[in-house]
């Protein structure tokens, strides 16, 4: 099989994490080879709403990635062209009664000490911040950080971008599935087998996403990355109604009860090309596209409870994405020690274009020996073995 | 056929299991629907129009007052004879209801999703039950877009057709015909027999395809005199048939004014040099029909690629699809016309009835047999003819950078172009996500083609490698997908990846483990 080219460093997949560690790579003189079976952002990529958030997340691992890749994104966001559709626009959380807003209160006080911004806003607050929300809520937390991008477009950019000046230059392989992982005489990485041919190159970075697991085995190793599904409605085009990332707190009551597969806990906001996106819904069915129409019942309600204007709206299109997580729903960053030259970007769950950035650097900076930004341990792929 | 408007507590047209339910009623569904009840069937039968017929015997609607709308068709009487039998029978006909997705609702039963606003109060949701279900729902025109399309003037020509069945219409008063098929000749037929002048008729194909399959002509002779008619009508007229041509450009300001029809290649490239200007007010354009298929595609029904680059349903000898139990007739098996929609109509409702009834024997009795092989023989023209008509991929160069393809959301060529040379988009769904092609009110029924013509011309796949997606078939309010009655989620055993799925009960998206506290009331992760 003829050997067709060589590289620092191969990235597999294509997706918006695949396309930062390139980027983070390439920027620091690290010649990347990126091979996707798909198209750019054909995967989980493309069918994520581009959040940003910190608002979400306790404080913890992955609060931290989120908070350096929020800042990364701040950065991104001045190299890259305006189509990314990048809006710090911020995020509002609210809550529909006192004993809501009070555990509200609660969470923001600890994820503040942590680092994150969170402004306490009154009811009428609420209605100057968001003038369509529904009267009767109690409250809410207004989340500065929290921004948007368009996931597709930035993993396309971020892939151009890379190749820049100064960049040890990326190469682009869409349409060939990786089938084999080359190693050498002490299990090391060589590079990597598609159908058209053999890619060599000492690194390999796991962005396979939803499908990282498959990969991982490719390579010999375990690591249990399974697709949980969402659901994401899209309305007809309208003007502003939504200026934020608009979500309730409250459904955490929902759900701390049961342990119904699904889940829904609508996000609502505006996009610049007009429609409202309304996600997701989370439930772990496999790869499995067909429609759920409870999960689309509940996030409909949920959004017109938020915003009862959207009850008169039209959802054109719905469509389903896989998000990919690990048993303890953090995702597998860094250098895998069980197969020395492999490393891991994958697993993020529905966080992945938000985390990107932040994960992007820290290959970046295991591959060139920089300084870590932040402490990698709780992100180790091999923990999930007995001895790991 | 109870179909009188009634409260919804008290209505019990939701509330019955019906042995099938029959979504569309044109020639297919109707065929179909009457077929299964006149063997005992509890059919109901939803439709988004007021009226049955489907495209194909569109008609005035009553108070327009046409006193014969037969006119404009041809096998009126098979149709009056359809709505005789839907009259007698005791099928439930829900009129105006836009059928949005069906699912499965355990073993051997499926609730079909529509809104509906037929009683006047204003938009609901209406869920209807049945064993078996009847995919009946037609198709639409394929669009290839050139530079000038978007003006005014231009109509697809199946639906200056409709225009003219149910309003009685003209779209111009000089009306070239363009594109390619069958649709052309009966289009130009009936607007000049309505009273406009149809300089031209511009075909993209030639017609000696069809002479290299003789035996397909000779067992269709229906098929051929058909032709022959308007053939004939067509000259009488003074129209000129122009084989292996296009019209390359609209010309016009605020609407047509004129068109410069070329020649083109085998592969549908112009051919330099042969631009004839032809004055016209209105150009009615179509290069086929795709099968609408979006209903069956989401429940996982197999799908066929057509001779003419279309994804159809891929159907038994009795019509059902490769999921038990769901049936498709007509132009979601492929398409064919008014006649294989009613033979696969009634084929299918037979073999419904055989499968829900226990009596395998209607199945095998000399009315299928006749069905069948009368199916098989218009299946075989119809591959003949889409062979013949099926677009070149030529056709790109009609396109500089600046035509619309996309024209609900003005994605221009050059865009689309782009986001595959340098964004690395490779095929229809991944330009959508990256240009914006495809989102809009149409959802990429108008572009679609287009832009997989354009992607396969990129270096990808030759053909897109499945039908579109569309979970919803049609637009739905939220305030009547949030009125729907809850229901526990289905359970969806592990997907085709077969991926066990071996995490323990699901906490609202928070780790479970030691390191962070479950408890502690947090929003939560939301989403993505």
């Amino acid at each position: 099989m003829p050997t067709r080219s060589s590289a620092d460093l191969i990235v597999i997949g294509a997706g918006v994490v695949g396309a930062a560690c390139a980027y983070y790579a390439a920027r620091s003189g690290i010649s990347v080879t990126v091979i996707d079976r798909g198209a750019v952002a054909g995967g989980t990529t493309g069918a994520g709403e581009g959040n940003l958030l910190v608002s979400d997340k306790e404080p913890g691992p992955e609060l931290e990635l989120a908070l350096l890749s929020v800042r990364l994104w701040r950065e991104l966001s001045d190299l890259l062209p305006p189509r990314i559709e990048y809006e710090a626009k911020g995020g509002l959380v609210v809550a529909s009664d006192e004993a809501s807003m009070a555990a509200l209160r609660g969470f923001a006080a600890r994820q503040e000490r942590a680092g994150v911004k969170a402004e306490q806003a009154t009811v009428d607050q609420l209605r100057d911040l968001e003038p369509h929300l529904a009267p009767d809520l109690a409250g809410g937390f207004h989340y500065p950080q929290d921004a948007q991008v368009q996931p597709a477009l930035a993993a396309a950019h971020l892939l151009r971008a890379a190749g820049g000046q100064g960049s040890g230059g990326v190469r682009l392989r869409l349409g060939e599935e990786v089938i084999g992982v080359l190693t050498g005489a002490n299990g090391e990485v060589r590079g990597v087998r598609t159908a058209s041919g053999d890619v060599r190159a000492p690194y390999i970075v796991n962005a396979a996403g939803s499908w990282g697991g498959e990969l991982a085995r490719l390579a010999g190793v375990g690591l249990p990355v399974l697709p949980r599904r969402g659901f994401v409605l899209v309305t007809e085009p309208l003007p502003r109604v939504v200026r934020r990332k608009v979500y309730a707190a409250d459904y955490v009551a929902d759900v701390a009860s049961g342990s119904a597969a699904l889940q829904t806990s609508a996000v609502v906001e505006g996009t610049p090309s007009g429609p409202v996106l309304i996600g997701a819904s989370r439930e772990r069915v496999g790869f499995d596209r067909t429609l759920s129409v409870e999960a689309l019942r509940r996030l409909a309600a949920q959004a017109t409870r938020l915003f009862p204007v959207l009850a008169g709206v039209r959802a054109m299109r719905t469509y389903a994405g896989f998000r990919p997580y690990l048993p303890d729903h953090l995702p597998a960053i860094g250098p895998d020690p069980r197969v020395p030259g492999l490393l891991h970007a994958c697993g993020h769950e529905g966080a992945g274009i938000g985390l990107a950035p932040a994960t992007g650097l820290i290959v970046a900076r295991v591959l060139s020996g920089g300084q870590l930004p932040l402490d990698i341990e709780p992100f180790r792929p091999h923990r999930f073995d007995a001895a790991g | 056929m109870p179909n009188s408007p009634s409260d919804e507590a008290t209505d019990d047209r939701y509330s019955a299991l019906y042995d099938l339910a029959v979504i569309g009623a044109g020639c297919a569904g109707l065929a179909g629907a009457v077929a299964a009840s006149e063997r005992g069937l509890s059919v109901a039968l939803l439709d988004a129009a007021g009226q049955i017929g489907g495209q194909f015997y569109r008609h005035p609607a009553p108070p327009l007052g046409a006193v014969r709308p037969q006119a404009l068709h041809h096998d009126w009487s098979l149709f009056a004879g359809l709505r005789r039998r839907l009259e007698a029978s005791d099928i439930v006909h829900l009129a105006g209801h836009h059928v949005w997705t069906v699912v499965r609702e355990g073993e051997g039963e499926w609730a079909v999703h529509a809104v509906t606003a037929a009683d006047g109060t204003g938009e609901r949701p209406a869920r209807v039950r049945a064993r078996t279900v009847l995919l009946a729902t037609g198709a639409y025109e394929r669009h290839l877009p050139f530079p000038g399309w978007t003006l005014p003037g231009v109509v697809a020509a199946g639906g200056a057709q409709a225009m003219l069945k149910s309003g009685l219409v003209l779209p111009g008063r000089r009306v070239v015909v363009a594109g390619s098929g069958p649709l052309l000749l009966a289009v130009a037929a009936s607007l000049s027999a309505a009273g406009a002048r149809v300089p031209a008729v511009v075909e993209a194909s030639g017609y000696t395809g069809y002479a290299r399959r003789p035996g397909v002509l000779a067992a269709n002779p229906h098929k051929l005199m058909e032709a022959v008619i308007h053939a004939t009508g067509l000259v009488r007229r003074g129209v000129r048939l122009r084989t292996r041509s296009a019209v390359t450009q609209v010309h016009g300001t605020d609407r047509v004014e004129a068109v410069t029809v070329s020649r083109i290649d085998r592969d549908w490239r112009p051919l330099p040099g042969t631009g004839r200007r032809i004055a016209c007010d209105a150009l009615a354009v179509g290069h086929g029909l795709v099968p609408q298929v979006e209903l069956a595609t989401s429940l996982g029904c197999a799908t066929r690629r057509t001779e003419d680059g279309t994804y159809a349903l891929a159907l038994d000898a009795l019509q059902e699809t490769s999921v038990r139990g769901l049936w498709a007739a007509g132009e979601t098996g492929g398409i064919g016309g008014a006649d294989l929609a009613r033979t696969e109509g009634e084929l299918a409702g037979i073999a419904v009835a055989a499968r829900t009834r226990g009596r395998p024997e209607l199945a095998r009795g000399g009315r299928v047999r006749e069905l069948q092989r009368r199916r098989d023989g218009m299946r075989d023209f119809a591959d003949a003819m889409a062979a013949v008509h099926a677009p070149g991929s030529g056709w790109v160069h009609w396109l500089d950078d600046a035509t619309d393809v996309c024209r609900c959301e003005e994605v221009s060529a050059g865009a689309i172009r782009e986001a595959l040379a340098d964004y690395g988009a490779r095929d229809a769904r991944t330009v959508k996500l990256l240009t914006r092609a495809g989102m809009g009110w149409c959802q990429g029924r108008m572009c679609g083609a287009a832009v997989a013509c354009l992607a396969a011309g990129a270096g990808a796949e030759s053909a897109p490698a499945s039908p579109e997606r569309r979970p919803l078939a049609v637009p739905v309010p939220l305030g009547v997908l949030g009125s729907l009655e809850p229901s526990e989620p289905t359970a969806t055993p592990t997907g085709p990846s077969g991926q066990p799925d071996a995490a323990g009960p699901d906490e609202p998206g928070r780790p479970v483990d030691g390191r962070t506290r479950p408890s502690t009331a947090g929003p939560c992760k939301p989403a993505d």
